[in-house]
């Protein structure tokens, strides 16, 4: 693993920086990411503001997921990848000595495309990781705990009554946000969204959605998301992906009315790059 | 210079929304030439035409809203793709308002026509003229997506803020010496201003023609130069008439 803490000239333009804006909470410099001998990320760099959602969009393969997984270590699961660069949150290098890969994931929590509850109460499904981080010991500090999860999840007044039965009994979207409520539970400062709405009904999405905005006041989100009228809705910096590059990122607002490069404009409005 | 959509029906809407104002455009530059003609040459008839086809404006502003509506409910449109049908909305209504003015402006040949010529009518063709020209410099900008014409447009507002303000001092004067004047001059007035106002239009969609092509604002101040909301014009001082007093 080679740290490399300089930018690279001729990164990726990044039109209103970092300067006034709110505190960084993950910072990407020249991120590269190999699968065997194929590259999937060719240099990232990246800023992700603190209480912002960021939305990382592209076409199928560009390197969006992969970057995501980076930034809570998801990928060292994977045999044959190899991470070079510098992922920090709060300045910290997330692949340093120091870092437990767990605890980091409890800092950084993970929602997937497909709601996948364990096989347990609603009730166990989220007081699993408090308790297995030795957040929670009392029966009262657990009950504590899923309460309040699921109601920052918005899904509390639907459960309440039955914490009993089986997560997988939910509906799609009710799974989806008891996966964020289980996230949440390990009071993460990070929730990383891999294209949480995409198995969800558009009641269900706009719940999610609603829900992305109101976490957003305590959390730090990245999500990735195929849907662009999503990422805008949702988002407040947009960076688009492609072929391994982050081509650009700035105010989603900027990139969904007026995008600087010809390959995002291309990709946004469905025509060919 | 612009790739296609993969989706090719979207690609032909955008077209055919763009054609429906180009069409529009060309309508109410006709509109506006005619109210002029049938100033200047007191032709009753042409003004009755212009009256009359205001409608098809109407018509062609109905159909741009419809298809503008559709397109942002059906396709989502984002970037450039929004912008072009943002920008057709906004056109159309600007060049509703032109044809609302032509329209005015033959109303009131009407009325000028019957009775005897006052000088300060020769101003509207010049106007006119003028006006006629930022129009189709404006609608060929849109056309062409070219936004130094556009800007160039945009700029030549101050001779007809200029002209205008000429002539507003000179009908003033005209009522002051003779009030059977002023039947037609507050007539030749209210066209002055339609045109002026035309005009502001015009820059309008010329600034919606930057937003289009370069996707921000046109920043800056339009030199402005229509002073006759200041012009006072007094009599004489060695006027007797007691009740002139400004």
């Amino acid at each position: 693993m080679s740290v490399q803490t300089q930018i690279p000239a001729g990164a990726a333009m990044t039109r209103s920086a970092s300067a006034g804006g709110p505190p960084i909470k993950m910072v990407a410099r020249d991120v590269k990411v190999y699968y065997g001998a194929k590259q999937a990320l060719k240099g990232i760099n990246l800023e992700i503001q603190e209480n912002r959602v960021m939305a990382l969009i592209g076409p199928s393969g560009c390197g969006k997921s992969t970057f995501l997984r980076c930034l809570n270590r998801m990928n060292d699961t994977i045999e044959n990848c190899r991470v070079e660069g510098l992922i920090a949150l709060d300045g910290e290098d997330v692949y340093g000595k120091n870092i437990d890969a767990v605890q980091l994931r409890a800092r950084v929590g993970m929602v997937f495309q497909k709601p996948n509850p364990f096989p347990k109460s609603i009730y166990d499904n989220i007081a699993y990781g408090p308790r297995i981080h030795g957040m929670a010991t009392h029966r009262d500090e657990v009950d504590e705990i899923v309460t309040k999860s699921l109601e920052r999840a918005g899904l509390w007044n639907e459960v309440k009554d039955r914490l009993r039965e089986p997560g997988t009994g939910l509906s799609g979207g009710q799974q989806q946000r008891l996966c964020i409520a289980r996230a949440i539970a390990v009071s993460p400062e990070v929730i990383l969204m891999d294209e949480p709405c995409s198995a969800l009904d558009p009641i269900a999405t706009a719940h999610i959605e609603e829900l992305i905005d109101e976490l957003r006041e305590n959390y730090t989100i990245v999500i990735v998301t195929h849907n662009m009228q999503q990422a805008a809705r949702v988002s407040q910096k947009t960076a688009f992906f492609h072929l391994g590059d982050m081509v650009e990122c700035d105010d989603t607002e900027e990139i969904f009315t007026n995008p600087r490069d010809e390959r995002t404009q291309g990709y946004i409005t469905g025509r060919y790059g | 210079m612009r790739t296609d959509h993969i989706v090719r029906s979207f690609a032909q809407e955008l077209q055919r929304l763009a054609n429906l104002v180009t069409q529009m455009g060309g309508v109410a530059e006709a509109q506006v030439d005619a109210a002029v003609k049938a100033v200047a040459r007191r032709d009753v008839g042409l003004a009755a035409q212009v009256m009359q086809a205001d409608q098809r404006i109407d018509a062609y502003e109905r159909d741009i809203d419809a298809e503008t509506i559709r397109l942002l409910a059906l396709r989502q449109p984002l970037a450039q793709d929004l912008r072009e049908i943002v920008s057709a909305l906004k056109i159309s209504s600007d060049l509703e308002r032109i044809g609302d003015y032509a329209s005015n402006i033959a109303k009131r040949s009407l009325a000028l026509a019957q009775v005897p010529v006052v000088r300060p009518a020769v101003a509207i063709p010049r106007m006119g003229k003028l006006v006629e020209q930022i129009m189709k410099d404006v609608l060929d900008a849109y056309t062409e997506r070219d936004v130094a014409k556009a800007i160039a447009a945009w700029e030549r507002d101050e001779d007809l803020d200029d002209l205008y303000t000429s002539l507003f001092r000179e009908v003033l004067t005209y009522m002051m010496e003779d009030p059977r004047n002023i039947t037609p001059c507050t007539h030749l007035l209210f066209m002055a201003k339609n045109l002026e106002r035309i005009g502001d239009h015009a820059t309008n969609i010329a600034e919606t023609i930057h937003f289009l092509v370069v996707g921000a604002p046109l920043r800056g101040e339009r030199p402005k130069s229509d002073g006759s909301s200041f012009a006072v014009v007094s009599p004489e001082s060695d006027d007797k008439g007691a009740g002139h007093a400004a």
